[in-house]
Parts: C-alpha cells; sequence; structure tokens
C-alpha cells in the first residue's frame, strides 16, 4: 500500500510540483480542506505559494487548530516555503497578520542593496549536527521572507543569500523547508523519501 | 551564496519540440516529456517551455504537455507564449508550471502582470522582454508580436515598471542577437541588471560556455540557451564545468 499524504488545499498555493513529487517518491497525495480529515491523517503537507496574509485567511479556525493539533503532537507534517513561514508567528510580509505561532519567530524581508530579491535559485543547506532528516546540498528558492533566527527546541539548517538564516527546522517528523524539496531535483526527492520514513 | 542557473529552452509547437536534430539517445527527441527529464538527468537547473504554436488548437495543447512533463520533472518548470490572461496562467500553473511568462500580453496590458503577481505570488510571475538596439543606436526598445513590431517602449524603463508591478523575474531576451550564436548583449545585460533589482535571465546568442560566463559577468543571475544544448555540441553538465572552471558558483 502506498503511503497516504494529505495535500493542505489553501487555495492560494499551486499544488501541481508538489503532487508530482510525492507521487515520484511512491506516495499517494490526496488534497485536503477537511480539518478532521487533517488532524487524524497518518501524514500532511503544508504547501505555501504567495503571500503570508491571504493563506492565513484560510487557514483561520478549525484547519489552523488541525495544524496546530499535529505539529504539537509531533505527527508526520511537512510545511514547504510559504508553509514554514505559516508556523511562526507572524510575518513583515502581512504585519497585522497573525501566523500559526508554533514555531517562535517572525520573517523578515530580505533586504541589502547588492541582493536580488526574491531569492530565486539553488543556494546550499547546511545541516546542524541534531538533523536527522536534513542533509547536506543544494534546494531551490523562490521567496522575498525568511526566519533570521533559529527556534529554540528544533534541529535547523541554513542558508545564505545575504545573510544566512534558518532555511529549515526539524522536529521528529515535523519537518519545514523554506525551499522546494518538490523542485529540488534528487536530492529533493530524497529529503521527500526519508520524511515519509520518519 | 546563490548558484547561477543553466536554462535549456524548449520551443515546442502543437505538443512536440521543434529545434535539435542531433538529439542522441532518446526514444523520442521530439517528446517534451522526455526531452525535460534528459535536461534534467544533465543537470539542468530549470526549464524553459515556450510554446509556438501559431493555431488555438496548438495553443490548447499546451498545458496538456505541460502535465506530461511535470509529471517526470522535478526542477522548475517556467511556461511561456500565448499567457493572455489570468485564466491561462492559472491553467499552466495547475498543470504543473511553477512559473509563467508573459511577454506581448503584458505589454498591451501591464496590469496583467500585476494580476498574475497578486494572485499567484510574484515569485511566479516571469516578465519576457524582447528587446532590440534602438535604430539610431541609442539604448534598447521593446519589441513584441515575435519581433514584428517595434513598440518605442525604453527596454529598461519597461523592465523597471514590470518588476514595481509585480514580475519576481525577468527573461531578457536581445532580439538582436537572438539565432545569430555570437554571444549575449551584455551591454544591455549590465544596464538591466543595474536597472532592477529581481533576477534577470540572459537570454538570445549564446552558442559556446564562454558566452555564458560573460553574461554572467556582465550582471545575469540565470542564463538560458537552446541550440547549444539541442544540436547535440554541449550537455548540460559540461557547460556547467565550463563555468565552474571560469570561477562561478555552480550547481554539481
Amino acid at each position: 500500500m502506498k503511503p497516504i499524504v494529505r495535500v493542505v488545499r489553501t487555495g492560494t498555493a499551486n499544488l501541481a510540483s508538489v503532487v508530482a513529487s510525492l507521487r515520484r517518491v511512491d506516495a499517494e497525495p490526496v488534497l485536503c480542506a477537511d480539518p478532521a480529515l487533517l488532524r487524524a491523517a497518518d501524514r500532511v503537507v503544508l504547501p505555501g505559494v504567495g503571500a503570508l496574509g491571504a493563506a492565513m485567511g484560510t487557514l483561520q479556525g478549525d484547519l489552523g487548530d488541525a495544524l496546530r493539533a499535529r505539529v504539537e503532537a509531533g505527527r508526520p507534517t511537512l510545511a514547504i516555503c510559504l508553509g514554514l513561514q505559516l508556523l511562526l508567528e507572524g510575518s513583515d510580509e502581512s504585519p497585522g497578520v497573525p501566523a500559526l505561532g508554533l514555531v517562535p519567530g517572525r520573517a523578515r524581508r530580505f533586504d541589502g542593496d547588492a541582493l536580488r530579491v526574491p531569492q530565486l535559485g539553488w543556494n546550499r543547506v547546511e545541516p546542524d549536527a541534531g538533523c536527522r532528516l536534513l542533509e547536506p546540498g543544494y534546494a531551490y528558492f523562490a521567496h522575498s521572507f525568511y526566519l533570521p533566527d533559529a527556534p529554540e527546541g528544533w534541529a535547523v539548517a541554513r542558508t545564505t543569500h545575504g545573510v544566512t538564516y534558518t532555511s529549515a527546522l526539524e522536529r521528529g517528523p515535523v519537518l519545514a523547508c523554506q525551499f522546494h524539496p518538490e523542485l529540488s531535483g534528487a536530492w529533493g526527492l530524497g529529503l521527500l523519501a526519508r520524511w515519509l520514513e520518519a | 551564496m546563490l548558484t547561477i542557473r543553466v536554462i535549456p529552452c524548449l520551443d515546442v509547437r502543437d505538443g512536440r519540440v521543434v529545434k535539435g536534430i542531433k538529439f542522441q539517445g532518446l526514444r523520442d527527441a521530439g517528446d517534451p516529456a522526455s526531452r525535460a527529464a534528459d535536461y534534467e538527468a544533465q543537470g539542468a537547473d530549470e526549464l524553459v517551455m515556450l510554446d509556438v504554436s501559431a493555431t488555438p488548437e496548438g495553443r490548447a495543447t499546451a498545458v496538456e504537455t505541460v502535465r506530461h512533463i511535470r509529471a517526470q520533472l522535478s526542477i522548475p518548470l517556467t511556461v511561456g507564449g500565448g499567457v493572455r490572461a489570468l485564466e491561462n496562467a492559472g491553467a499552466l500553473l495547475d498543470a504543473g508550471a511553477d512559473k509563467v511568462a508573459m511577454n506581448t500580453a503584458a505589454v498591451d496590458d501591464p496590469t496583467l502582470l500585476t494580476r498574475v503577481a497578486t494572485r499567484f505570488g510574484a515569485q511566479c510571475a516571469v516578465v519576457a522582454i524582447d528587446a532590440a538596439r534602438r535604430l539610431d543606436g541609442e539604448g534598447w526598445e521593446v519589441v513584441t508580436r515575435s519581433g514584428k513590431h517595434r513598440t518605442g517602449l525604453d527596454a529598461l524603463a519597461w523592465a523597471r515598471e514590470a518588476a514595481d508591478r509585480g514580475a519576481g523575474e525577468i527573461l531578457l531576451t536581445s532580439w538582436d542577437r537572438d539565432g545569430t550564436r555570437s554571444g549575449y548583449d551584455l551591454d544591455l545585460l549590465g544596464a538591466a541588471s543595474r536597472a532592477v533589482r529581481v533576477p534577470i535571465i540572459a537570454s538570445g546568442g549564446a552558442h559556446a560556455p564562454a558566452h555564458l560566463v560573460e553574461a554572467v559577468r556582465a550582471g545575469a543571475d540565470a542564463v538560458l540557451a537552446a541550440s547549444i544544448f539541442h544540436d547535440g555540441d554541449w550537455t548540460v553538465d559540461a557547460v556547467k564545468a565550463a563555468m565552474a572552471a571560469a570561477g562561478l558558483e555552480m550547481r554539481r
């Protein structure tokens, strides 16, 4: 039996690449917006493309509560790109909007005269010694906002684009990546496969 | 730090790749999905698929082609050609494109960029600019309708406006160099890279790894090439090795 992975349909994200990559690592992705199913699911992916304010709009109420319950209980959950920022307390992208508040910290905008914004392309991911799922390698990034500091209680990976920042977090089977594993070639598929086993 | 992206471009008409005759070792060299998977295996950092279909029926197949490519591809895919409205962009993104490139339609109606960026995010919205040196030699103007129409619009001013309107990336093609195999327009790349903060993909004129290196030194963040790969003279990996040997940061 292929493992079923429920992919949160936030209405703002482009899901085709996530779905295709999960199929390539022999999982069975199913799009889902039902809070009860997401709460009970073996595995959940929270994808994210677009603005934080709009995405949080769809994560108010039961859907957000279901994700909070999963992450707090350490149930297998993978947050991608904006998905990572949705776990934080908030982002300078949408100043008045509280995010899910599961991870301490706030996303800031890349700044610096010589810096390309958004960061688009392949950059190096360097996991710290506590990481079990993340391995060193190149990942594909597409974002303008980032988490500066490593939050307490999480193993992290770091990446440098003008500043060195936290590009991924893991705690047991909960994994959050600022980069797109689904677009990061064989390295990304390897990470997805390890998460499916976690 | 960010590596320099090497981006092969697939020209697709009615669901078939139209360029590249010397492609060896593929079961079906005209099949876009086979070609895309082969480029990924060679180390391509990203792909661009340009739909050059001339008919509405041909363009309708582009969405299906994107779906086939995405089923096999684990790197980003930008799709251009025929993106005239928010609905075209949405259909291509749903099928598996990660970004859509808008050219003539964005010049005709610049709010298209804003609408796509607002709905899908700036990182999905690529403005494709075809630029030609002005006939008096002073600066560059935007050309549209596959080069048939000189708009008079200053290419650098348009690049700035497009970025302000939400384009997250610029695919900048030199219409003077495209197809000449004489290298990219380095003056154009340098001027554009100083004019905006969003990343710039150089296009038009590449025929050897040295051309790609020059483009990066002039200010490009990524380099797009077609004939250098389609003709079978260079693999992506060999090109990236040559660029790394020239001192550029590459994903290897």
